[in-house]
């Protein structure tokens, strides 16, 4: 399946893929609105890491045998058979973060605006390209076949 | 002509379920039957006490959506008991005494709560907190009850603690040990537990035991104990642990210690006898032995490997660590490995009791074997997965429980595998 | 610390309406611009540090950004104009040489531009490249005085031995500009460029990077008056070598390259301690004369068995034409003319101001001094430091040069906003610098992409000139001066540049 992976060595640490994946998963998609208007705002489902001058965006790996599945006490947590990706269907997640103790990653998030749900990378399911690759300016985030 | 072939399941939790998906990805054909002597298709033991609390609805207690089964090609036969197996006779005995014969068996029978020998035990509002009937049971008594005891403060009895604190109950924690959660926590991080229960309501009596449940008839009217005297109360929920329930196990060829023996393939000392969940002993790879672990996702894992194995398609069980997430009245707590482990290793710990942040790794030859995270488990995985893959932390060890810690902090080399793409790899 | 008087440069302006407080602006600006004040929650900014490179307003997700030119007007003074004033209040508080980055940016005529170009009209038809061959195929190198032809078995045979020829598809070629003062990414966009489009680029002083001795066949390798990096594989990787005498940008004296940037990698490639300044001398040291350098072009000639040209690079200055002459009679298969608009990573900014002529002027002296001499077939001209597009590229050819250099156009190609803060090693396109939190936002890939880009769009528009002109081989137009007209140029400017005035038929 494809997947999203980062050439780190071109990563500068801008955050726009943050930004646009907060905006993409917003209520209005429209970036002023989701943050100016919308409260509490919707959380990015990846994370940016920094260290020095080292610096990558990470997002769920979409792990062919995925320890959040796994651990997940609700069947939350699930693979869509589509598009292979893994996905959690906040409608049923209790927010127990099981799956937050196992991800290796670290990029499942805790979303506590309202019921405490765990939040993590769709690929984007209604664009051709997830809007963090598609909004690198610097093409450090790739989208391609495992 | 070929020989018909069918596998039993006996049990229907999390390790019967990943075993049956684990069979379809392999056998699309072998019938396959789940026998469980509770009346309900699989649901998350774990919450129940969302459920009594009325957090979740009904059909969210079910662990996979009401058609698997059928979609699947599974036969239930729910709520009814199996007496007996027979593995010399590849069969099994129902409570009608009617005989299943089996191909291939798994035992996912689970564990059951241990009892104390405690005057008034069998009183009738008495309860532990595992399975759903005992807590719909409970749910019943709570109506005309004011106040409960919750004897044991490990995992099962401060979720049952919260649930009655929760629906207007007076509740009292009664903890034989010095500190809740003895298992998996450690002095410092418990007392930070101690002080949010307190602020919580909860009254916590520490290093007593119960030593009568006392009442007229069958009632419940007080517990007494063995130092701090008597407490009120009008229900008791026992939760001091669970045990791997080897009923069925007893007098068969099927080697047991504390639990049903597995190799790594979870098949037990009986051919085409599989067992996973908590019914088993397991490898535990930081122990360096087998012994039972009782948590969910150890339970999947054994589970799909034990179905992957009975259809043919070999997979092994790497061996598992104690993993506990709990959220206690809305502070998250997770540990994993040797948690509450002190002496002989290098600690490290990071505290912060205003914020309710405590946060500790155990480390053994500059590997992590144990970790606590109190308040603060964002990306605890990370962790975990250190655990997991046996990586020498020693270069990054100090960054680990810093704020910022992240997979950037893993050495290039390893997470170079997991997340770059295939050219630059 | 005490106040200084100068007034900003640039205004932020932040429209409040669409800042989303994202703070994109504060972890691109190396300048330290932008800041987030979290009592606020507001990103501020502070004027005084803007140099005007617009990455933030280039990267602003809600183009909240717009930077202008600070509005505070000095009394007007046509003796004492606001820039006069600025470098006294600078240097009273620095006491230090006035730096600059890339070229001059006074505003001395542009040649190019009082330039006109012919086109055919009923006779001697214009040719559409879009249906017809055009080539742009150049030779760089001496060429024979004439060819001998020998028949061998009723076969003609080319009896003359040729010297070597960098071959180029177009005739642009990538300037001498350092690793170290661009960055190794840029580096590497300006060599896989050049082999994509058959052309080549220049290492300028700072040695080939390891990495990229792949990219030798396409890369021109330069001895300065520093020697960084000289040995004899590096002379033997490339295709050709060039003795760098001068540079537009700074006449008379010799590059620096200060100490904080030069890293492990850098030190490396140039043979020279990590941290120590590079500071190459304003004279190659064993060059006093013409027979000098004659022994240099040799020297390097027998280093590399006489199997790459030597070119001669010199900066455009008043008596270049005599230079090239002796530089074509000392050896040089390639002379190249920086003319004084030509960039550079740092120059005193008096030097980059005042000192060298035009390439236009140099170059039309330079070819009609080695035609009347009858040695222009001795060497290629190669012309540069101020090239800006592809009419100036058509200019330049019908002016008398073989090809062109650039260097800041290919800049621009990748990112570069001519702030002229290179020196300070704080680019933030991430091109002049060697800190590794900026050199990470060239991405190779795109920037290579859009240099093929810039040369391939060039090349259709050179090709759309020569067709309008009737030509269909750039080579008929070298030298064709006639083709050219002048506009707006006195008689003695004309006179110079060898060109008819606009409006003056055959």
């Amino acid at each position: 399946m494809k997947k999203i992976y980062v050439k780190e060595e071109y990563c500068m640490g801008c955050r726009l893929c943050e930004i646009h994946c907060l905006v993409a998963h917003s209520k209005s998609k429209k970036i002023i609105k989701a943050y100016k208007e919308e409260f509490p705002r919707v959380l990015p489902r990846l994370i940016v890491e920094e260290k020095g001058p080292i610096s990558f965006a990470l997002q769920c790996r979409h792990c062919e045998e995925a320890p959040c599945i796994e651990a997940c006490l609700t069947g939350a947590m699930g693979r869509d058979k589509k598009s292979g990706a893994v996905t959690c269907d906040e409608d049923r997640c209790v927010g127990c973060w099981m799956c937050i103790m196992v991800c290796p990653f670290g990029v499942i998030l805790r979303d506590e605006r309202e019921k405490k749900v765990a939040t993590k990378c769709d690929l984007c399911p209604d664009e051709d390209i997830p809007v963090c690759v598609a909004k690198c300016p610097n093409e450090a985030l790739v989208y391609e076949e495992e | 002509m070929r020989k018909s072939r069918n596998y039993l399941i006996v049990g229907n939790s999390v390790a019967a379920i990943a075993a049956i998906e684990a069979i379809r990805e392999v056998d699309k054909t072998v019938p396959i039957t789940v026998i469980s002597q509770e009346p309900y298709r699989a649901y998350s033991r774990s919450l129940v006490s969302h459920f009594l609390e009325g957090k979740v609805t009904i059909e969210k207690v079910f662990y996979r959506k009401k058609d698997f089964y059928q979609r699947n090609k599974v036969q239930t036969i729910l709520g009814k008991r199996v007496i007996a197996i027979k593995p010399k006779e590849k069969k099994i005995v129902l409570e009608d005494r009617k005989r299943i014969p089996y191909t291939k068996l798994l035992l996912t029978c689970g564990s059951k709560p241990i009892l104390p020998s405690v005057k008034g035990i069998e009183k009738k509002d008495v309860f532990t907190f595992t399975t759903w009937d005992e807590v719909k049971r409970l749910a019943k008594t709570i109506k005309k009850a004011k106040s409960a005891v919750v004897i044991g403060g490990g995992m099962i009895g401060l979720k049952a603690a919260e649930g009655l604190k929760s629906l207007g109950l007076k509740v009292t924690i009664v903890e034989q040990a010095f500190q809740i959660l003895p298992a998996i926590l450690d002095k410092d991080g418990s007392k930070i537990i101690h002080r949010h229960l307190k602020e919580k309501g909860i009254r916590l009596i520490i290093n007593d035991t119960v030593l009568e449940i006392r009442g007229k008839g069958k009632k419940v009217e007080r517990v007494i104990l063995g130092k701090s005297g008597e407490v009120d109360c009008d229900l008791v929920v026992v939760a001091i642990g669970v045990t791997p329930n080897l009923d069925l196990v007893k007098g068969t060829a099927l080697k047991a210690k504390r639990g049903v023996l597995v190799d790594r393939f979870m098949q037990t000392s009986v051919k085409e006898v599989y067992a996973a969940g908590d019914v088993v002993e397991a490898y535990d790879f930081l122990y360096g032995r087998k012994r039972p672990i009782p948590v969910w996702p150890l339970a999947f894992q054994q589970g799909r490997v034990a179905g992957s194995n009975m259809a043919g398609k070999r997979m092994e069980y790497r061996g598992g660590l104690i993993l506990n997430s709990i959220e206690v009245f809305g502070l998250p707590i997770i540990t994993a490995g040797l948690s509450a482990e002190e002496k002989g290793y290098e600690i490290l710990t990071k505290s912060d009791p205003k914020k309710k942040v405590y946060k500790k790794i155990v480390l053994r030859k500059g590997q992590i074997i144990g970790a606590i995270l109190v308040g603060d488990i964002d990306r605890a995985g990370i962790i975990v997965g250190l655990i997991k893959d046996r990586l020498d932390v020693t270069n990054f060890k100090d960054e680990i429980l810093e704020e910022n810690f992240g997979y950037i902090y893993v050495p290039k080399e390893f997470r170079a595998k997991m997340v770059l793409p295939l050219e630059v790899r | 610390m005490r106040m200084s008087l100068l007034a900003p440069e640039f205004r932020v302006i932040r429209d409040e309406e669409k800042c989303i407080q994202c703070e994109v602006c504060v972890r691109q600006c190396a300048f330290e611009v932008h800041s987030y004040d979290l009592e606020e929650g507001k990103v501020a900014s502070d004027d005084s540090r803007c140099v005007g490179c617009h990455r933030c307003a280039t990267l602003c997700p809600t183009q909240a950004l717009t930077i202008i030119r600070y509005p505070q007007e000095f009394r007007r003074n046509a003796n004492w104009p606001e820039q006069v004033i600025k470098d006294i209040f600078k240097q009273s508080e620095t006491g230090g040489v006035l730096l600059s980055g890339m070229g001059s940016d006074k505003d001395y005529p542009i040649y190019w531009d009082h330039l006109l170009l012919d086109a055919s009209q009923v006779t001697n038809p214009s040719i559409d490249p879009l249906r017809e061959p055009m080539e742009l195929r150049t030779f760089l190198g001496r060429k024979p005085d004439r060819l001998k032809i020998e028949t061998k078995k009723g076969k003609p045979r080319l009896k003359t031995e040729i010297a070597p020829q960098l071959k180029v598809e177009v005739p642009i070629l990538f300037s001498a500009m350092s690793y170290g003062a661009i960055s190794y990414n840029v580096s590497l966009a300006l060599a896989q460029a050049a082999r994509t489009m058959n052309t080549f680029c220049n290492t300028g002083e700072g040695g080939l990077h390891r990495d990229l001795y792949r990219f030798g066949g396409n890369t021109i390798v330069q001895v300065a008056s520093g020697r960084f990096g000289v040995h004899p594989d590096y002379l033997n990787a490339a295709a050709a070598i060039e003795i760098k005498i001068g540079q537009g940008a700074k006449p008379g004296i010799g590059g620096h390259l200060p100490g904080e940037k030069v890293s492990q990698s850098i030190s490396e490639t140039r043979m020279i301690p990590e941290g120590t300044d590079a500071l190459s001398p304003a004279p190659h040291h064993d060059i006093y004369s013409i027979e000098d350098l004659s022994q240099l072009i040799y020297a390097l000639k027998e280093a590399t068995c006489y199997k790459k040209p030597i070119m001669v690079k010199i900066a455009a200055v008043h008596n270049s034409s005599a230079i090239a002459s002796g530089m074509v009679r000392a050896g040089a298969d390639i002379i190249a003319l920086d003319g004084f608009r030509g960039g550079t990573g740092a120059a005193p900014t008096r030097i980059r101001d005042n000192v060298g002529i035009p390439i236009e002027l140099a170059l039309a002296a330079v070819d009609s001094r080695l035609r009347a001499e009858g040695i222009r077939n001795q060497a290629s001209i190669i012309a540069g430091g101020g090239i800006r597009n592809s009419s100036d590229v058509v200019k330049a050819i019908a002016l008398g040069a073989d090809a062109v250099y650039i260097g800041t156009a290919a800049l621009i190609a990748v990112g570069c906003h001519m702030c002229q803060k290179c020196y300070t090693g704080k680019c933030n396109w991430g091109i002049a610098t060697q800190d590794p939190y900026l050199v990470k936002r060239i991405n190779p890939d795109i920037a290579t992409e859009r240099l093929v880009n810039l040369l391939r769009a060039w090349s259709l528009e050179i090709k759309e000139m020569l067709g309008g002109m009737g030509i269909n081989a750039i080579e008929s137009l070298r030298g064709n001066r006639l083709r050219l007209r002048g506009i707006d140029l006195t008689e003695t400017e004309l006179k110079l540049l060898e060109v008819k005035p606009a409006g003056e038929s055959l």
